[in-house]
């Protein structure tokens, strides 16, 4: 085991410790993919969030675990199950809120599939003996012993999806704002919301191949709410979004090789750390604010 | 099948846990509030493992930590109601440390190697011995009773929250009273289907009641026996089928309750909307172009 090598920590020097970071190739394609994963839910992440639908965007990466399971049952290439589990429930989950029947009804629905979705996926895994471990990689990943051509996949999936993005994003905007007026413009709302959720589900599927179904959303949504709270402009804000995934998994990545916790704990902390502090700074930004209207008129 | 102590601990104890999931889903579809449930149950699962890790007693450290959820979540919503985002902030990173607490517990753990976090996710119901069904049912009642003892008020805040703190009931606190019960029924029920199943119990018998009646305690019963039903339902598939687990079972019940309901008053829906459409023509094509 090359663990013992690797797992020595911290020397002094920052330029040694980089050097030591790229040199096993497994190290190489995990930032590849990691890489990849964080661009991709940035740019998603960032419309799941300005849409509220972070109770799907979840639902959908919970999806993909069933799919992985049933792809190990059947002796399939995980790729196919992860893939094809998620365009499904991305179509469900897009007739689910289509029909507009009210929030409860919506987010009862949404819950039962999820439900059902984890149900499907523990008695796959039950059927199929003897794989405890492989049930905790599949629900929380592993960023270690990724191919190169896994990462190729990667490559090739992420510019689909954030290509598709890019074409729709100003009416994606729109739509997601005010459904309704863009509807009255013409702005074809159902087919773009089912198209996004579509993309959505490929781009979960491909990220929790990497993070685990569990920890999809922490790339997805944390980053994103972050960079909402910073800036209301979509352009400015999808490029924090962005950023911030990318710095949280790089940085997630590297910690993760210089100590023996695991890489989600690192990703999920640092941006959920991020936000946090964001949130705060917001607040008190906006408590001086406040003061100093008020402030001559108190005087 | 009742000859069976394991299967007689697991009736009992899924039973109690199928009332107290029932009643408190009920509410729970009805404040739209599916997703802090879901949370709530991810929360349940970092607890336990954050307790197996630091030698407590799992079962304590899983009610506490939840419950704490449930209360830390109605206080960072707005009106006791926390929206999507930051819930979905918080559990991803309560997410992480439960990955966190895992590691440490498999590793400390080798000959367990990681089977106590499946066990905290799926449940294991035909594990439990008679001290653990005797804690739960309490624990269930508890909860029931809580819930039936505030259920008009929170009825009335749910449905109308302004006109119900006009009329001086404390919309807030029992909001935040909810979440908290949320939280212990949460706890409860991830022992019985684990912590990733409980969305199930929750959401599903729920929505179906909702989906049957729009009346409050007609929705409350019905949604309870659905919980029931496939609670009873899933252990005897489970009993006759070993190989299938009890879990995906029992949520596997609920989840088709839900999908019959769903078909059943999505064909009487559209058998009503075509006499109305005979009669009353602009109505029915006014309806179509909104659905």
């Amino acid at each position: 085991m090359p663990e013992a090598a690797i797992f020595q920590g911290l020397s002094w020097n920052p330029l040694t410790d980089l050097d030591r970071l790229v040199s096993y190739p497994f190290m190489v394609h995990a930032l590849e993919a990691g890489t990849i994963v964080a661009f991709m839910a940035g740019v998603t992440g960032w419309f799941v969030v300005l849409r509220r639908q972070t109770f799907v965007g979840h639902t959908l990466s919970v999806i993909a675990f069933p799919g992985a399971a049933a792809a190990t049952l059947a002796g399939l290439p995980l790729a196919v199950g992860y893939f094809g589990f998620c365009a499904c429930g991305a179509l469900a989950l897009g007739g689910i809120g289509g029909s507009r029947r009210g929030l409860s009804a919506e987010s009862a629905s949404i819950g039962s599939l999820q439900a059902l979705a984890l149900a499907l996926g523990f008695l796959f895994v039950s059927l199929y003996h003897g794989i405890l471990s492989g049930l905790d990689s599949l629900l929380f990943g592993t960023f270690l012993g990724i191919t190169s051509r896994q990462v190729l996949l990667l490559l090739v999936v992420a510019v689909a999806t954030v290509s598709f993005v890019a074409v729709v994003a100003r009416p994606l905007v729109f739509a997601s704002v005010d459904a309704d007026v863009a509807r009255a413009r013409g702005v074809p709302v159902r087919l773009l919301g089912l198209g996004f959720l579509l993309v959505l589900g490929l781009s979960v599927a491909e990220t929790s191949q990497i993070t685990g179904a569990l920890l999809v959303f922490a790339l997805l949504v944390t980053p994103a709410a972050t960079a909402h709270e910073l800036t209301s402009r979509p352009g400015l804000g999808i490029a924090l979004s962005v950023g911030l995934a990318l710095g949280v998994t790089w940085l997630g990545l590297a910690l993760a090789y210089f100590s023996t916790y695991p890489v989600g704990f690192y990703v999920t902390s640092l941006s959920f750390a991020l936000y946090v502090l964001v949130r705060l700074g917001r607040g008190a930004v906006g408590r001086r604010r406040a003061t100093a209207r008020f402030a001559p008129e108190v005087a | 099948m009742l000859a069976h102590e394991f299967m007689r601990n697991a009736l009992i104890t899924g039973t109690f846990v199928a009332v107290a999931c029932g009643l408190v889903g009920y509410f729970v579809v009805l404040r739209a509030q599916v997703f802090a449930g879901d949370a709530l149950s991810h929360i349940a699962f970092t607890g336990a493992l954050a307790a197996a890790v630091l030698g407590f007693d799992t079962l304590a450290g899983l009610f506490v930590v939840t419950i704490l959820g449930g209360i830390v979540m109605g206080l960072l919503g707005d009106r006791a109601r926390a929206d999507d985002v930051t819930i979905g902030s918080l559990f991803a990173w309560t997410l992480g440390l439960g990955v966190l607490f895992l590691s440490i517990f498999a590793r400390g753990d080798s000959a367990g190697n990681g089977t106590g976090g499946v066990r905290v996710l799926f449940g294991s119901i035909f594990g439990l011995d008679a001290a653990a069904v005797r804690t739960s049912v309490l624990l269930a009642l508890l909860a029931s009773a809580l819930l039936l003892a505030i259920a008009r008020p929170l009825l009335y805040a749910s449905l109308d929250a302004a006109v119900a703190a006009a009329q001086g009931v404390p919309v807030r606190v029992l909001g935040l009273g909810f979440l908290t019960l949320l939280g212990l029924v949460a706890a409860e029920a991830s022992q019985a289907v684990g912590a990733l199943l409980l969305l199930g119990l929750l959401a599903a018998p729920a929505g179906a009641a909702h989906r049957l009646t729009a009346r409050p305690y007609r929705g409350l019963l019905l949604s309870t026996v659905f919980a029931v039903g496939s609670v009873w339902l899933g252990l005897t598939l489970s009993y006759r089928f070993p190989t299938l687990p009890p879990s995906s079972m029992v949520v596997g019940a609920a989840v088709g309750i839900y999908a019959l309901t769903l078909a059943a008053t999505a064909a009487r829906r559209g058998s009503l909307s075509r006499e109305a459409r005979s009669g009353f023509d602009a109505e029915g094509s006014l309806g179509r172009s909104e659905a």
